[in-house]
């Protein structure tokens, strides 16, 4: 249990009595996408309605929920900010990550009622409610050898590089794995064997990185089919992305890496 | 193996063996240079055909025959026939691949559209190298 939430803390997955409500909190109505595909046939939507203070996080709202109100609810999260990458979820119709969205952000204009609609990512098998199975893209993620590649022999020292040669990928290596890029994918939602933004950026990391040798093996398996020709510059992932990385610039430039045959 | 796989993980990509085919780069190399040709000679085309003097009041089996006698109309129309087709075929085999759900829709999709490629490339291509001015009704 994070410390940050200890206020509300109970044990996790058993329901509590709720809590007082603090001062200045708003009654906001959360929907939340359920299916327990153990039982059920369909998905369907419950509604709470849940005290919240303005300064909340969408995980707060979720975490209410699962204490005090229905303990069944499933969710990933684990560091709550922002750093794992273990809560992206469709909140209001786009991919977030619930610990990094405010109340106050999401809160309709004028005083109105507010809804919170909460599905889970795209694309891939939902488990139970908004845990989905995250095997097929580290499956992709996986495929594009993420991992340094270095024919020569070993440097008794550590691999010298310059600021200029590490500012090329600096941008994605702030990748956390999150999911939010390659479930916000439209290709990706039609076409599960895509390599999907996220396979890429990390694929990009790598094949940019001026101590790697790995570049011509990773374009390569990049050029393929379901590799980066099949991106079609929606710029969905890079709106998605928690951490601002731009993602379908990264693309862009595995494409012009592959066309121009020159990293 | 890999069946049993596919099973238990319905959107588990089967992930085929790397073909090491540069057929995609070429394709969306081909899609930016037609696209390009094109807008040049469709709009041309369509400048001469709708807005230069008279426009397509003036258009008749004479100002066709008259076009095609010489080789660089029948070019500028052999290419805008050939690019148009090919680029929007392309196109088209994007979208099937995007869109169609299952394996046998995405095939016959395909054929149909190869099949209606192939047809309107070839007739065209007949009608301009063997469109016959002096032909009489
Ligand atoms: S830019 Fe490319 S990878 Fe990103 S969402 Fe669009 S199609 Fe997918
Ligand atoms: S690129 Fe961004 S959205 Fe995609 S997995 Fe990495 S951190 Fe998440
Ligand atoms: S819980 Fe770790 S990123 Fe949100």
């Amino acid at each position: 249990m994070t410390a940050s939430t200890a206020e509300q803390t109970s044990a996790s997955g058993s329901k509590g009595s709720e809590p007082p409500v603090p001062e200045g909190a708003i009654t906001v109505t959360v929907k939340i996408r359920r299916f327990n595909t153990e039982f059920d046939d369909e998905p369907r939507w419950d509604s709470f309605e849940i005290p919240a203070l303005p300064s909340d996080r969408v995980l707060n709202l979720l975490h209410y929920v699962k204490w005090y109100l229905d303990g069944t609810l499933t969710f990933r999260r684990s560091c709550a900010h922002g750093i794992c990458g273990s809560d992206a979820m469709r909140i209001n119709g786009v991919n977030r990550l619930a610990c990094k969205v405010l109340l106050k952000d999401l809160l309709s204009a004028g005083g109105k009622p507010t809804t919170i609609t909460i599905e889970p990512i795209k694309g891939l098998p939902v488990h139970k409610d908004l845990l989905v199975d995250m095997e097929p893209f580290f499956e992709a993620f996986r495929a594009v050898q993420p991992y340094l590649i270095n024919y020569s022999p070993e440097p008794t020292r550590e691999r010298l590089q310059s600021a200029a040669d590490r500012e090329r990928f600096d941008d994605t290596t702030k990748c956390i794995l999150c999911a939010c890029c390659t479930t916000s994918c439209p290709v990706y939602w039609s076409d599960g064997s895509y390599f999907g933004p996220a396979a890429i950026v990390n694929a990009h990391r790598f094949i940019f990185d001026s101590r790697d040798e790995g570049a011509e093996e990773r374009l390569d398996i990049l050029s393929d089919k379901e590799g980066v020709w099949r991106c079609r510059t929606t710029f969905n992932c890079t709106d998605a992305c928690p951490r601002g990385i731009q993602v379908t610039k990264a693309i862009q430039e595995v494409k012009r890496a592959l066309l121009f045959k020159r990293v | 193996m890999s069946n049993a796989l596919g099973l238990a993980k319905p959107r588990a990509p089967r992930r085929p063996a790397a073909r090491r085919s540069n057929f995609e780069l070429y394709s969306w190399l081909f899609m930016r240079i037609s696209g390009m040709a094109l807008v040049v000679l469709v709009l041309g085309h369509l400048f001469i055909m709708n807005v230069l003097d008279g426009g397509v009041h003036r258009i008749n089996f004479g100002f066709v025959a008259g076009r095609w006698a010489s080789p660089f109309w029948q070019m500028w129309d052999l290419s805008m026939l050939w690019l148009a087709q090919i680029h929007g075929g392309n196109g088209l085999r994007t979208v099937i691949n995007d869109y169609a759900r299952k394996d046998a829709t995405r095939f016959w999709l395909k054929i149909l559209l190869y099949v209606s490629m192939v047809l309107i490339i070839s007739l065209g291509t007949f009608v301009i190298f063997t469109f016959d001015p002096n032909i009489t009704d």
